[in-house]
C-alpha cells in the first residue's frame, strides 16, 4: 500500500498526517547469507516505498542478477553493499531512510564482518529498536548470541528476532519453536521490554508487511505491524531531570542563558534546581527558544535556559533537581566495548567525554572480559580490538553521572587517544552504588544450596577456657587518628592476660584480603563489609576482634554493626583534630589527597554520633587510650574477672 | 497538557541544533558553508535557531565560482547580508578567473575542480578555519550514507573513508591538531522530504528559482539549460524558448538542469516530491546501471 499517491489524497491532508509522525530509529543485524538485503528489499517493495516503472525494471534484473530462477529478488533493491565489498570499500553502517503510514524510520544496517563489535555498538547506540534475522535452516549461531548481547549492552529495549527462510524448512512450526525455544534461553538475563519472534520468508513475502496463509499456526504481527506499533516513547526517562550544559549563551549584558539538550526528565520555569559540581542552588527563570518561551522542557528538547541567580556554570555542568542528583564521584565503573587498535591495557589514561563534560580518565583495572558468546568473565590485563570488558575508571576531576541502565545520556562515555585523538572506546557507566554498597550488605549468597555447618565446640565452654565472650570492637577515625595503634596495643594487653584477640587492620586488608578495593565511598564500603565477614567469623570462634578502618559514614557503621550483631559491636571513636592526625600519619597519604580521596579532606567523613567510647588521641597517648577500652570491655562483660 | 513527544521534525530539529552548540563550544574558527539553495536555507534557520538570542557565532562562507544564477545572488545579498545582516565572506578562486576557467572551456570536471573544490579550500586555509559547517544529507547518495556527522580531514583536507572515528550517541569526537579541520553536517539525517516539509511548516525563505516560471531555455546533452547570461555560448541558429521550468537543485547555471513543472506553491512542490520520490529511490536503490558499470571497468582492467 503506497503511503502517498496524489489521486487518492491531497497533500495537504497528507503533510498534516505526516507531520505527526514520530521519528523510530531501528538496527538490522544478521550474518552475510541470512537473507538481510532480501528483507530490507522485502519490506521497501511490499511496503509500496517503489514505484510500479521500477518494479518492471526489477523483474528484469531479477531474471538477469538474481539468485531465485527468475522470480522477484527483492535483495537486487539493496545493492551498495555486496558492490562496495567487491570493490574492497569497508562500509562500517549503513543508514537508509523511509515511512509509512505510521512513522518515519531511519534504519541503520550494520553489516556482518570482522569490524563487527565496533560497528553493532556505533549503530545500536542510537536505536531504539533492533531487528535480529536468523537463518531458519542454520537456526541460533553464535553470531546471534553476540549480536543479541551487543544489542542488550547498548540498553534497547526492543528486539524483533525474525526467522527467515521459512519456505525453505515447509514453514514448520517445530522449527520456528526450537529456535524461539534456544534463543529464549540466552535472552533470559536481558531486561528486553518486548521480544517477538516472527517466522518470515522475506524473498516470498510471508509476515514481513502482509500476512502469510502457509503459517496459520502464527498468530503475532507481520515485522511491519511491530516495527510501526511497538512503544518506544516509553524508554525516554521523563523523571531524572538532567540538563549537561553544552554553552554559555551571552550575547548581550542583561541576557546569559545555558543551552543545552534536556537529557532526561523534564523542567519548569521556577523549578529549584542544583548544578553540578559545584552544588550551587539556583532557580530557572525561563525556558528560551527561537519558537519563544516554554511552559516546560522534556527529554530530547534543545532549550536555553536562564537562572535567577548569577552563579557560576560553564559547559559540561550538570543540572537537576535537588530531590533527584546524578552520582558525583572521581570514580566509576563501567563495562568499555574497545574500538582502537591498540589494545587496552591497565593504568592507560585517555580523554575521556561523558555528556558534554571532558577530563581525563585512568582505566585502573580491567576487571575481567566478557565472552559475548558465552557469557563467561575471563581475567584479563588488556582488552584488544572489539573486546568488551568491565573496567574501574579513575577521572581526574570529579564529574556528575548517572548508570546507563538509567540514564543513555549522562551514564555513556567514549575514551578518546590524547596523541591520535581517535575515538578507541565507548563506555557504559555500571550502577555501582547499588551492586556494591547498599547491595552487598544485603545481598543473598548466590548459591541456593548452601547449610550452615555448627561448630562442635560450645561457646560457653571457650568463654570458660579464654575468660571472654566474643565481641567486634570497631575502632574508627582519620587516618593518623590512632586506631591501628591502639588496637594493637590493646591487643597486646588482652594476650597478656591470657585473652584472645586479633587485630584486623584495613590497611593490611589491603594487601590480601581487600587487594582489588581502591577508596571510593563505594569501595571503602565494601572493605569494611568484607573484613567485619571476617570478624564474624572471629567472633563465632569466641576470639575477639579489633578492627581498625576508617569507615567514614555512619551508614557503613550501621551496616557493620547489623552484620556482626548489635550485642557483640562496640563503637570506639579516635578522635583528633585533622591538623594533628596530617602530621603524625607516617605515609605520604595526605599529600595525595586530591587523587586518593581522603575522608575528611576530599571526600566525607561523618563524625560518629552514638560512639560507645570517645577517645581523644591528641590528649591522651595510646597506653592509655587502650586501658580506657579495657575498661569498657569489663564493664560490658565481655573480659570475665578471674 | 504535554505528551512529552516529539514529531520526526522536531526530532530532526533538536538533534542538528545540538551538533550546532557543540561546533560553537569546541571549534576556534567554524564557517558556515552557504550556498544558497534549499539545503543552505534550512542550515541558516537551524543556526539562528541554535544560538537564539544570540547571533550566528560564526561567517558564512560562499564560494562564488562566477557562474551561479543572478537570483541566486540576489536571494544571498538580500536575504543572507541585507536582512539578517550575517558576516558573509563571499570566496572566488582569483587564479582561475585570471586564467578565465569556464565549464565551457574546460570541462564541467575541471570546472567544478578549480573554482568550487580548490577555491574551497583555498578558503578554509586562509582564513584559517578549523570547521566547515555544510548541509550535505546522508540520503543524498551513497558515499554520503556513510559519512560521519563530524567528519575528519587531514591537513590537505582529505577524507579517509576506511579510518572514520566511530560515532557514538551524541558524543562527538571534535579534537583535531592544528592545521586539520573537521567538515560538520548537521542534516545528516534528514531527507529531501524533511527539507521542503520542514520550510513549509517553518515559512523559510528559498530561491524562487525552485518556482515554476517561464524561463529561456536551450536544450543541452538532454539537459534543460537556462540561459541566465550572454556567457553561455549559444550554438548557430540556437534560441531559448519560454519554458515553464522550475530546478530541483541549484548550483552553477550551465550544469544545471531545469524540470518542466508546474509548481508554484512549496505544496505543490512536495506534491511533486512525493509522486516522483518513488523514481528517485528506484535510481539509487536499483542502480542496475553501477553494476553494469562496475563489470565494465573490471573487465577494461579496474583492480
Amino acid at each position: 500500500m503506497p503511503t502517498f499517491t496524489p489521486d487518492t489524497i491531497d497533500v495537504t491532508t497528507f503533510l498534516r498526517d505526516h507531520e505527526k509522525k514520530e521519528l523510530v530509529r531501528i538496527l538490522t543485524c544478521g550474518n552475510v547469507d541470512d537473507g538481510k538485503s532480501t528483507l530490507i528489499g522485502r519490506l521497501f517493495l511490499d511496503a509500496g516505498l517503489i514505484a510500479s516503472d521500477a518494479l518492471a525494471s526489477l523483474e528484469a534484473d531479477s531474471k538477469r542478477y538474481g539468485t531465485t530462477g527468475g522470480a522477484i529478488d527483492p535483495a537486487l533493491l539493496m545493492d551498495g553493499l555486496q558492490a562496495e565489498r567487491e570493490q574492497g570499500i569497508t562500509i562500517d553502517v549503513a543508514y537508509r531512510y523511509f515511512f509509512t503510514e505510521k512513522r518515519t524510520f531511519i534504519l541503520a544496517d550494520v553489516p556482518g564482518h570482522a569490524q563487527y563489535t565496533r560497528n553493532m555498538a556505533t549503530a545500536a547506540s542510537t536505536c531504539d529498536m533492533a531487528v535480529v534475522l536468523i537463518d531458519a535452516t542454520k537456526g541460533v549461531t553464535e553470531q546471534t548470541y553476540r549480536h543479541t548481547a551487543i544489542i542488550a549492552l547498548l540498553g534497547i529495549r526492543h528486539v524483533l528476532v525474525t526467522v527467515n527462510k521459512m519456505d525453505l524448512v515447509g514453514y514448520s512450526q517445530a522449527v520456528f519453536d526450537d529456535i524461539r525455544s534456544a534463543f529464549g534461553d540466552c535472552c533470559v538475563r536481558f531486561d528486553f521490554a518486548d521480544l517477538h519472534f516472527i517466522p518470515v520468508s522475506a524473498l516470498v513475502g510471508d509476515n514481513v508487511v502482509t500476512g502469510s496463509a502457509k503459517m496459520p499456526w502464527y498468530r503475532g504481527g507481520t515485522l511491519m505491524h511491530l516495527l510501526e506499533t511497538l512503544n518506544v516513547a516509553s524508554d525516554r526517562n521523563l523523571i531524572d531531570f538532567r540538563f549537561p550544559v553544552q554553552i554559555v549563551s551571552r550575547p548581550s549584558a542583561d541576557f546569559r542563558g545555558f543551552a543545552g539538550t534536556v537529557a532526561s526528565g523534564t523542567v519548569r520555569p521556577g523549578d529549584r534546581i542544583i548544578v553540578f559540581p559545584s552544588k550551587k542552588q539556583t532557580t530557572v527563570r525561563s525556558i528560551e527558544t527561537f519558537d519563544g518561551a516554554l511552559d516546560e522542557a522534556f527529554a530530547g528538547q534543545a532549550v536555553t535556559l536562564t537562572l535567577t541567580d548569577e552563579i557560576d556554570i560553564s559547559r559540561g555542568d550538570v543540572l537537576a533537581h535537588p530531590q533527584n542528583v546524578p552520582t558525583l564521584d572521581d570514580a566509576c565503573e563501567a563495562m568499555i566495548v574497545w574500538m582502537g587498535e591498540e589494545p587496552l591495557v591497565d593504568g592507560n589514561t585517555y580523554l575521556l567525554r561523558l555528556g558534554r563534560t571532558e577530563t581525563l580518565a585512568t582505566v585502573d583495572a580491567i576487571r575481567y572480559e566478557l565472552d559475548v558468546q558465552t557469557h563467561h568473565r575471563k581475567q584479563s590485563t588488556q582488552l584488544p580490538l572489539n573486546g568488551i570488558g568491565r573496567c574501574s575508571l579513575t577521572f581526574h576531576q570529579r564529574i556528575a553521572f548517572d548508570s546507563y541502565a538509567k540514564n543513555r545520556t549522562t551514564g555513556a562515555f567514549v575514551l578518546i587517544d590524547r596523541v591520535t585523538n581517535a575515538t578507541v572506546g565507548a563506555g557504559m557507566v555500571l550502577d555501582r552504588r547499588e551492586e556494591n554498597s547498599q547491595g552487598r550488605w544485603q545481598m543473598e549468597p548466590r548459591s541456593k544450596t548452601l547449610r550452615k555447618e555448627e561448630s562442635r565446640v560450645e561457646s560457653k565452654d571457650r568463654e570458660k577456657q579464654w575468660k571472654q565472650r566474643p565481641a567486634t570492637l570497631l575502632f574508627t577515625g582519620f587516618s593518623g587518628s590512632g586506631k591501628s595503634t591502639i588496637a594493637h596495643e590493646l591487643e597486646r594487653k588482652l594476650f597478656a592476660q591470657g585473652h584472645v584477640a586479633v587485630v584486623l587492620d584495613a590497611e593490611n586488608a589491603r594487601l590480601g584480603l581487600n587487594r582489588d578495593l581502591g577508596f571510593s565511598t563505594e569501595e571503602r564500603a565494601e572493605n569494611v563489609r568484607r573484613i567485619m565477614e571476617v570478624a564474624k567469623l572471629l567472633n563465632d570462634a569466641g576470639i575477639i576482634a579489633l578492627c581498625a578502618l576508617v569507615a567514614p559514614t555512619e551508614e557503613m557503621r550501621s551496616h557493620a554493626k547489623e552484620l556482626v550483631d548489635s550485642d557483640r559491636f562496640l563503637l570506639i571513636h579516635c578522635s583528633a583534630p585533622l591538623d594533628v592526625c596530617r602530621k603524625r600519619h607516617p605515609k605520604e597519604l595526605y599529600r595525595q589527597a586530591h587523587t586518593e580521596n581522603v575522608p575528611g579532606i576530599s571526600s566525607v567523613y561523618e563524625t560518629p554520633q552514638k560512639p560507645d567510647l570517645v577517645l581523644d588521641t591528641e590528649r591522651d597517648a595510646a597506653e592509655q587510650c587502650a586501658e580506657k577500652v579495657e575498661e569498657l570491655l569489663r564493664t560490658n562483660g565481655i573480659l570475665i574477672e578471674k | 497538557m504535554s505528551s512529552y513527544s516529539l514529531t520526526h521534525l522536531e526530532q530532526l530539529e533538536a538533534e542538528s541544533i545540538e551538533i550546532y552548540r557543540e561546533v560553537a563550544a569546541t571549534f576556534r574558527r567554524p564557517v558556515l558553508m552557504y550556498s544558497i539553495g534549499k539545503d543552505s536555507s534550512v542550515l541558516l534557520h537551524l543556526a539562528r535557531k541554535a544560538f537564539h538570542p544570540g547571533k550566528i557565532p560564526f561567517p558564512l562562507l560562499h564560494i562564488d565560482t562566477t557562474y551561479k544564477f543572478r537570483e541566486m545572488i540576489a536571494f544571498r545579498d538580500s536575504f543572507a547580508r541585507d536582512q539578517l545582516k550575517l558576516d558573509l565572506i563571499v570566496y572566488t578562486n582569483e587564479d582561475g578567473v585570471r586564467k578565465g576557467i569556464s565549464p565551457f572551456t574546460h570541462g564541467s570536471a575541471a570546472y567544478t575542480d578549480i573554482m568550487k573544490t580548490d577555491a574551497l579550500k583555498q578558503a578554509i586555509t586562509k582564513n584559517g578555519f578549523d570547521c566547515a559547517i555544510g548541509g550535505a544529507r546522508r540520503d543524498e547518495e551513497r558515499s554520503r550514507a556513510k559519512e560521519r556527522i563530524f567528519s575528519f580531514r587531514d591537513a590537505h583536507h582529505r577524507w579517509d573513508p576506511k579510518n572514520q572515528r566511530p560515532e557514538l550517541w551524541r558524543l562527538w569526537n571534535t579534537r583535531i591538531h592544528d592545521g586539520e579541520s573537521m567538515r560538520v553536517f548537521p542534516l545528516s539525517n534528514w531527507t529531501e522530504l524533511d527539507i521542503w516539509h520542514y520550510i513549509h511548516l517553518e515559512k523559510i525563505p528559498v530561491v524562487p528559482l525552485y518556482f515554476a516560471a517561464k524561463r529561456p531555455i536551450v536544450h543541452r546533452k538532454g539537459a534543460l539549460i537556462m540561459v541566465d547570461d550572454d556567457r553561455l555560448p549559444l550554438e548557430p541558429g540556437e534560441t531559448p524558448e519560454m519554458r515553464l521550468v522550475r530546478f530541483r537543485t541549484l548550483g552553477c547555471y550551465p550544469l544545471t538542469g531545469a524540470v518542466d513543472s508546474a509548481a508554484t506553491t512549496i505544496p505543490e512542490i512536495l506534491e511533486e516530491l512525493l509522486a516522483a520520490k518513488t523514481s528517485e529511490r528506484r535510481d539509487r536503490l536499483i542502480d542496475s546501471d553501477q553494476v553494469a558499470s562496475m563489470e565494465q571497468k573490471k573487465r577494461d582492467g579496474y583492480f
